[in-house]
């Protein structure tokens, strides 16, 4: 039956899918896993970093792209995008483009909100024409918007968007997601620390532990975004392992 | 020995025909941390075209996570400048000439800068001479310098018996920096941006 109504985008199936969307949706699940957690001052992205070959550059494989920056201080939009990486660089163009022209024509930053809708769009643009196919990439889209509020969006290629306080994708983000949703507490985002240790452990769950395997970057209110090396990283992984053995100790304190 | 900082003064005057519409107006236009734009010619024209080349410039610093260089740019808006005022050679040469030059100056004195010290009442001089010779009445003029660390901001340069307060440490001995200065002429200038 699938078969059938696969081939092109612009086909429903007489059951109501777009196969391609659906697949392009596998495409995203192929991809390493994201967290991004929005706390009350912070908002923290956090991506695998898959091993990287020993003759290739380390430098080069990004995943977190800026999408504007600090010019007034008050705004600033980090995104990730997973599944496939030619088209993510593809979307991260224009919406790069979109953010400039923006600031061109109404003189202010695009709001997260706004940008995400572009993507967003772009998206379902591509789910509608013919001859195309749709991008295989979900993002997640942070940052803090003029009134100093976080935002955290996902994307995904259907071209929907939503507005989340803590999410995943990629890779076994199912997983992630259930952790969060456990974990995240008012407590667990109140400070910018805990914020970040959160999103670590999130991607602990799934990721081999090492700085070499996460990649980082948060935004403060008013700050500019920050890409955490992966000494910062270990230093927060070392920080959690320390956390967890104390507890240990305690329970087993307890048991006995 | 190379100068390294640029001394860069506009006045703040804007006005149409006989009317000065305001005295506070900032002729400059910050592309980068360290490029400034200064622009002058037609209302409007000049705002149009120097947010259109600094939008420009952010994008790329965006798409590259790198700013591009005074040289970069100046030949960027160059090219947009001349593609604007259509593809005439000379037009291209007269209008839209990039020169590297110690010096650039619309008024009648010479500016030799070999000490940002000397600089400073070198500019002076000029402004004095622009209040003594020139028709129109220019009161204040924003003044900037760059090094290379940042761009510092003098908004007024009131009265040329003001002392100058500079807030840099020592300038250490660089290379030439590119002044950018663009000329239009309105009656040929169509912006597309």
């Amino acid at each position: 039956m699938a078969s059938r109504y696969d081939r092109a985008i612009t086909v429903f199936s007489p059951d109501g899918h777009l196969f391609q969307v659906e697949y392009a949706q596998e495409a995203v699940k192929k991809g390493s896993t994201a967290v991004g957690i929005r706390g009350a001052n912070i908002v923290v992205l956090g991506v695998e970093k898959k091993s990287v070959a020993k003759l290739q550059d380390e430098r080069t494989v990004r995943k977190i792209c800026a999408l504007d920056d600090h010019v007034c201080m008050a705004f600033a939009a980090l995104t990730i995008f997973i599944g496939l990486a030619a088209d993510a660089r593809v979307v991260i163009n224009r919406a790069r483009v979109e953010c400039q022209s923006h600031k061109l024509t109404v003189e202010d930053p695009v709001t997260v909100e706004y940008i995400t809708r572009f993507i967003a769009t772009l998206k379902q643009k591509y789910t509608q024409s013919n001859g195309r196919r749709p991008f295989g990439i979900s993002a997640l889209i942070v940052g803090f918007d003029d009134d100093g509020i976080p935002r955290l969006y996902q994307t995904d290629p259907s071209g929907t968007y939503h507005a989340w306080k803590a999410n995943a994708i990629g890779r076994s983000a199912k997983t992630v997601r259930e952790f969060l949703e456990k974990n995240y507490t008012e407590d667990a985002i109140a400070s910018d620390n805990e914020a970040i240790k959160l999103a670590i452990k999130a991607l602990l769950e799934v990721v081999q532990s090492g700085g070499k395997n996460i990649e980082l970057a948060v935004i403060r209110r008013h700050q500019a975004l920050e890409m955490f090396s992966a000494k910062e990283v270990e230093l927060h992984i070392t920080e959690i392992e320390k956390e967890k053995e104390k507890a240990e100790k305690k329970k087993s304190k307890k048991s006995v | 020995m190379d100068p390294d900082y640029v001394l860069v003064a506009s006045d703040r005057v804007a006005a149409s025909n006989i009317v000065q519409m305001k005295d506070d107006h900032d002729k400059m236009f910050k592309m980068s941390e360290k490029i400034l734009l200064l622009c002058v010619g037609e209302a409007g024209d000049t705002v149009q075209f120097a947010e259109y080349i600094q939008k420009n410039v952010q994008l790329y610093k965006m798409r590259n996570g790198y700013e591009l260089s005074p040289t970069a740019a100046a030949n960027f808006t160059r090219r947009n400048l001349a593609d604007c005022l259509g593809a005439s050679t000379l037009l291209h040469g007269l209008l839209a000439a990039l020169a590297k030059a110690p010096f650039a100056a619309m008024a009648l004195c010479l500016l030799d800068s070999q000490y940002i010290w000397t600089a400073i009442e070198l500019l002076r001089k000029c402004l004095e001479e622009l209040q003594k010779r020139f028709i129109l009445n220019l009161p204040t003029f924003s003044v900037r310098i760059i090094d290379k660390n940042a761009i510092h901001d003098w908004t007024t340069f009131p009265s040329p018996n003001r002392a100058p307060n500079i807030s840099s440490t020592s300038l250490p001995l660089a290379k030439n920096i590119f002044l950018l200065v663009c000329l239009f002429f309105s009656y040929l200038f169509q912006v597309h941006s």
